[in-house]
């Protein structure tokens, strides 16, 4: 089968199957890329989430360009066909979606169902922070350590209390993080 | 005044360029511009819009950006704030991939200390919204349990529990039991009046 095609079905399917965002995403996609079609090696698909992890933008579409671009032997094309094949199914679904609770806003399923899905909603949240609150971000030593949390608690303290914006915190604690890591 | 579809772009790829570690991490930069700043739609609305965001596959950034501009401007608002999430990144991996490798990235000393101050303030920006949301769905003493109990369950990393598609499906089932129940009471005590 030509690479394009299988490049563009496998990401397609990827899209479909990729609940819960991002990181979730990542074991599903080493799948299909590393062992299934043995496009990269493990240390590559290693590099490129370092990689995303220092470049903006969802994981999903950082691998998919990449990949895209890398397996069909460096065609701009390839980058693109992967990116869109990986958001194609999940935009479908969400237009669909979107109109259909639109539509339904005040019946009193779709009422009921969003009543108990905001408190849930409010948890996933919670969840996400959590996790992340690992050594990966944090840092293994003590003296990072402590100045990560030190930036971090600044950081929600602005976040929370004051107006400023989430974009000016970035960029702030980069400029941190350049002068005292 | 800016046309609508450009401000709907612009603000998307503001989103896309500045939404490092994962899509809940960008929570926080769309309330700002969507909700504060725009008033393109309600709080409450809002996180009724990640519930169905989250509860669709695919990446939650991209899966956002697509509710919005087609409740504002159908079809053509949905494709221009899609593609305004996903520029960003395209271009940013695609310069990498064509003129770097991996390595120079991974192993610049520069870059690796602007994100190691970067990564936890990511985290607080994902704190802020669980707060911020908290309000929006007008949690109180009574629900406070459920927002708990599903972020810990997930935290635990434990097989089926921890599993976040689990409690989008209960949530919804739990909500529309309680809601029918909670009208039918209401019927009732009008019944007896």
């Amino acid at each position: 089968m030509n690479i394009y095609l299988k490049l563009i079905l496998t990401y397609l399917k990827l899209g479909l199957f990729g609940f819960g965002g991002g990181y979730a995403m990542l074991s599903l996609i080493q799948q299909e890329v590393v062992q299934r079609h043995g496009w990269i090696s493990l240390t590559e698909f290693t590099d490129i989430v370092a990689i995303s992890q220092m470049t903006p933008g969802p994981i999903g579409i950082n691998s998919a360009t990449y990949i895209g671009y890398t397996v069909t032997g460096g065609s701009v094309l390839g980058a693109i066909a992967a990116t869109v094949a990986v958001v194609v199914p999940p935009y479908i679904l969400m237009l669909y979606a979107s109109h259909f609770v639109h539509k339904h806003s005040e019946s009193p399923i779709i009422k009921g169902v969003f009543m108990g899905l905001r408190p849930v909603v409010v948890g996933l949240i919670a969840s996400a922070a959590l996790l992340l609150m690992n050594s990966d971000n944090f840092g293994s030593e003590i003296d990072e350590c402590v100045k990560s949390v030190l930036i971090c608690i600044v950081t929600f303290i602005f976040a929370y209390f004051t107006k400023v914006h989430p974009i000016l915190l970035i960029i702030v604690a980069g400029v941190a993080g350049y002068f005292i890591f | 005044m800016l046309n609508i579809y450009l401000q709907l772009f612009i603000t998307f790829f503001k989103i896309g360029a500045f939404t490092f570690g994962g899509g809940w991490a960008m929570i926080a930069l769309i309330q700002r511009e969507v909700v504060d700043k725009h008033g393109w739609v309600g709080k409450e609305e809002f996180v009724d819009m990640l519930a169905v965001a989250q509860s669709m596959p695919g990446i939650l950034a991209v899966n956002f950006s697509v509710a919005i501009g087609d409740r504002l401007r159908g079809f053509k608002g949905s494709l221009v704030s899609a593609l305004g999430t996903i520029l960003p990144s395209f271009i940013i991996i695609l310069a990498i991939a064509m003129f770097l490798t991996p390595d120079t990235i991974k192993n610049n000393e520069t870059l690796n200390s602007i994100f190691k101050g970067i990564r936890p303030a990511v985290v607080a920006l994902i704190v802020a919204p669980v707060l911020t949301t908290a309000k929006s769905a007008k949690i109180n003493a009574k629900t406070v349990a459920i927002p708990v109990a599903v972020a810990l369950l997930i935290y635990s990393g434990l097989p089926v529990v921890s599993n976040p598609v689990l409690y989008i499906v209960l949530g919804g089932i739990g909500g529309y039991v309680y809601h029918t129940w909670q009208l039918a009471r209401e019927k009732n005590k009008e019944g007896r009046q």
